[in-house]
């Protein structure tokens, strides 16, 4: 049952990144790939109707973080106070950019809510990045289970560590480098000519940078927290994440180059939610770590809800989701296939 | 109080409020754009269907700005409220997430299609996607109301040694008496909002003599559905919600009406002041015996005034308390008075030149949103000191570990933030109701394109 909860969390977290991931990741990209106005309308347009939907994945996760482990919901959210207000101006601001960018054709009103988008979306990759980072490297927790966080202290990691550190800095410019290359991949999937051309070209310049900072997150993560692989040592298995974590990476290089543009980013997908499998195996049992003593650590075990709640939840969760699920496959059908080239201009 | 719990109060109080402002319209509006449309859907009259497009449009921009200020609700239980979400994130996380899996994803996934589908989707098609919009707006408000009405009257619950509350009962905490009293109140209100808003455009229109035609439609609509809205939004939900009350929460309601000293044949207080020190209303204008009998019936029955309870299970803020309550009821007698004005007039063929009541419905738009925002207030001033009646003091719910300081860092970051937005939503709605519902081509890119809505 606990297994099963956590389970269910991750998988929605993990869907948000992967679905949320590429609205975001072309949020980022929009300021660099459209040369005109009209080309960055088309680029919007792909992730248009869907964007609000991919990020009621973030709510649900959340809520179903809540509904299924009280405490860590708790002690997180309020640990990590200041930066997640600011995750939520963010997501404030990326909102209103996309959706009233339209409202008026003006180069001042579109530059304004352009630049809103593009930036938010940005900084919210990183913060996301960050936010793992500082999961995966602890915090110093307290007796009764609460912490908080200043945004940064001393920029090292050790028993006084801050949000930001070199640590979750190298995790946070990683989370924005396989968006934003996400997005690309997206976006070339939903675009023809000259801006699938440049969607394409971008996916494979910012490949090199995501294995070398990959490659750097998992040797910077093994040096601080060497007890991360007990899970593995235990289970061998797992080790199949990190296989197939190179496999997508090298997916997602070779199948951009053939100009297979679903398989990339299909690719770029099983990356992103591969590389949460592989840190969610890690810290299982726990949920969050602490950065002085394991003892304080928060678990599926202390931090559940009850039994009944979470033995119904079940059945109401499952028939909610498949009924969600059911609406995705649905709009992502009426909307499939290309953007054209030309535009009518109707927003909201 | 401490600073901090100070801070986190106002600042869920702000959020909350200004969240609120959005959804009362969008669940207000839904059906009512369903009713356009389903008499576009049987009359085949195009007026109809002009006037749900244009409806569409307030609400998408409206319906934006719910959706970037829900956001932060989300997850202000955790950030501001940590021992709160701890210890009741058994029962309330369900709801909560309830919301977000049955209500946000039918919702965020059909208004994309219901905006900007309408020709893919076929005259029919386009009904049913408005209606799931409707449907997802109002469960939202169910299950946003479940968790509400079970801090007011905990049912269906059990505590364990850690003092952590867990769900012993399903349908217990869906069905929740509060919560259907509550939600029956509370929708009338949204659509008490839509209303007014509705009229008030279309008054706006025929004083100004632009779209005439479009100006009756909305009139026609806005006026017969609203005098049923009103006169079920006092009778019998409200009426029913303070019964419900003074049955579970009688100092509430003693310090609602204001009413210091328990009484038989206690008077209803129309007008006056409360002087919370001196404990009495100050220039009362009453009406004797009348709160006993909307409570129990009977003119002589005993009413229990707040002398009867422990001072520190007294609502925190009586005078705010006791205001709140008396705005909202007044202006809801206000609104049957206006609403019943208008369809008698439209019933006699005259409304749509007896300027005097245009004007009335023009300049009543702002109240509908005073008169909810002062029932939240009635209700959650009214739950002080308590976050769960009875069981959890409000001292023990805030985030222990969160500063005064840092409180109010976010506290001034959201107002200042919500003021933007507030500019930005004034100017885009006036700009479309300026705009006008304009005859148009249907919305959507030539065919074979996708359509999207950005
Ligand atoms: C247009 C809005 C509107 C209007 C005209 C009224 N109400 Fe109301 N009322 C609400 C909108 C509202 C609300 C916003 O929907 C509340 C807040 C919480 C809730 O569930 O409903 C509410 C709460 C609320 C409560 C307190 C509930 C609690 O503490 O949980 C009572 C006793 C009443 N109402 C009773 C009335 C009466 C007797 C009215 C008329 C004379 C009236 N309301 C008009
Ligand atoms: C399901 C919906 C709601 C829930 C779960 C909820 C919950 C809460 C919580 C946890 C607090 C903080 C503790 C406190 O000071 O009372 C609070 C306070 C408050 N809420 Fe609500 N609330 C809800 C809806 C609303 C709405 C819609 C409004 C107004 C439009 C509102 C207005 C307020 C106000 C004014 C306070 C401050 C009361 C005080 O501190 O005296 N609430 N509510
Ligand atoms: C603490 C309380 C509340 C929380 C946590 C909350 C949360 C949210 C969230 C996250 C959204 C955005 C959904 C999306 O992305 O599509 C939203 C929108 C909405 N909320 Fe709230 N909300 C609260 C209070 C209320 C209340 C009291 C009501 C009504 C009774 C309400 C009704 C709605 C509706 C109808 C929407 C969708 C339409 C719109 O955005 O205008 N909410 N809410």
């Amino acid at each position: 049952m606990l297994l099963t909860w956590f389970l269910l969390v991750a998988i929605m977290l993990a869907a948000y990144v992967v679905l949320d991931g590429f609205d975001l990741g072309v949020g980022v990209l929009h300021l660099f790939l459209a040369r005109t106005e009209e080309e960055r309308t088309i680029l919007i347009r792909t992730i248009g109707p869907v964007w609000d939907g991919n990020e009621v994945w973030l709510l649900a996760g959340g809520g179903t973080l809540y509904f299924a482990f009280p405490l860590l919901y708790a002690s997180g959210f309020s640990g990590f106070y200041l930066p997640l207000m600011m995750v939520l101006w963010l997501l404030i601001l990326r909102g209103i950019g996309i959706e009233l960018r339209m409202h008026l054709d003006t180069p001042v009103w579109r530059g304004l809510f352009n630049g809103c988008f593009g930036i938010s979306s940005l900084l919210l990759t990183v913060f996301y990045g960050a936010a793992l980072g500082n999961v995966i490297r602890g915090v110093p927790l307290q007796r009764h289970g609460y912490f908080f966080l200043p945004l940064w202290t001393d920029w090292k990691v050790g028993p006084n560590p801050g949000i930001l550190d070199w640590y979750t800095v190298i995790a946070g410019l990683l989370a924005a480098i396989a968006l934003a290359l996400h997005g690309a991949n997206y976006a070339a999937l939903k675009t023809t000519g000259e801006l699938n051309r440049r969607a394409r070209l971008a996916a494979a310049r910012l490949w090199p940078a995501l294995v070398a900072v990959t490659a750097l997150s998992l040797a910077a993560t093994l040096f601080i927290r060497p007890d991360l692989l007990d899970n593995y040592q235990r289970l061998p298995v797992l080790y199949a994440i990190p296989a197939l974590v190179a496999g997508s990476l090298f997916g997602a290089w070779r199948l951009g180059r053939n100009g297979r543009e679903r398989a990339a980013f299909l690719c770029s997908s099983a990356y992103l939610a591969l590389m949460l499998a592989g840190a969610a195996a890690a810290v299982y049992p726990n949920l969050l770590l602490s950065a002085t003593d394991p003892s304080l650590n928060i678990t599926v075990f202390n931090a559940h809800s009850g039994e009944h709640s979470l033995a119904v939840g079940l059945i109401w969760w499952s028939f909610g989701m498949a009924l969600a699920a059911g609406y995705f496959v649905f709009v992502y059908r009426m909307f499939r296939g290309k953007i054209a080239g030309k535009l009518d201009g109707h927003g909201y | 109080m401490d600073e901090a719990l100070l801070l986190h109060r106002l600042q869920f109080a702000f959020t909350i409020t200004f969240h609120y402002l959005f959804p009362q319209l969008t669940m207000g509006l839904a059906p009512l754009i369903v009713i356009l449309k389903t008499v576009y859907l049987r009359t085949g009259n195009p007026l109809y269907n002009r006037a749900a497009r244009f409806w569409a449009k307030v609400f998408g921009i409206n319906f934006v700005m719910g959706v970037v200020t829900g956001i932060p609700m989300e997850f202000q239980f955790g950030t501001d409220w940590a021992q709160f979400a701890r210890v009741t994130g058994g029962v309330i996380g369900q709801p909560l997430v309830m919301e977000g899996v049955f209500s946000f994803f039918l919702e965020s996934a059909f208004l994309g299609l219901f905006l900007y589908g309408e020709n893919r989707l076929g005259r029919v098609g386009h009904w049913w996607a408005g209606l799931a919009v409707f449907a997802g707006s109002w469960l939202s408000g169910f299950f946003i109301i479940v968790t509400d009405a079970w801090m007011q009257h905990p049912v269906a619950f059990a505590r364990n040694a850690a003092g952590e509350f867990q769900v012993t009962s399903f349908w217990g905490l869906l069905l929740n008496p509060w919560a259907l009293i509550q939600y029956a109140h509370n929708m009338c209100g949204a659509l008490t909002t839509g209303v007014f808003a509705m009229a008030a455009v279309g008054a706006y229109y025929l004083l100004e003599e632009r779209f005439l035609e479009d100006a009756r439609a909305f009139l026609r609509v806005a006026v017969v559905v609203g005098a049923a809205a009103c006169v079920v939004q006092i009778f019998p939900t409200g009426d029913l919600h303070g019964k419900f009350m003074a049955a579970h929460q009688p100092v509430t309601v003693a310090a609602m009406e204001g009413l210091f000293k328990t009484e038989a044949g206690a008077p209803i207080v129309i007008l006056g002041q409360p002087d919370a020190e001196n404990e009495r209303i100050d220039n009362p204008l009453v009406a004797n015996d009348v709160l006993s009998f909307l409570i129990y019936g009977t003119t002589t029955a005993s009413v229990q005034g707040l002398n009867a309870f422990p001072k520190q299970d007294w609502p925190t803020n009586i005078p705010l308390l006791y205001y709140s309550y008396h705005i909202m009821a007044g202006l809801g007698t206000i609104f049957v008075a206006v609403m019943a004005g208008a369809v008698f007039l439209l019933w006699r063929g005259a409304l749509f030149r007896t300027r005097w009541m245009l004007w009335i419905l023009l300049l009543c738009t702002p109240l509908p949103y005073i008169a909810n925002t002062a029932g939240w207030m009635t209700a959650e001033t009214g739950r002080q000191p308590w976050l769960v009646y009875g069981l959890l003091r409000t001292t023990q719910g805030d985030s222990q570990y969160v500063n005064a300081g840092n409180g109010l860092f976010t506290l001034l970051g959201f107002m200042g933030l919500y003021g933007i937005l507030a500019i930005l939503f004034l100017f885009l709605v006036s700009r479309t109701i300026a705009h006008g519902p304009a005859e148009e081509v249907a919305p959507g890119i030539a065919s074979g394109a996708p359509v999207t809505m950005a």
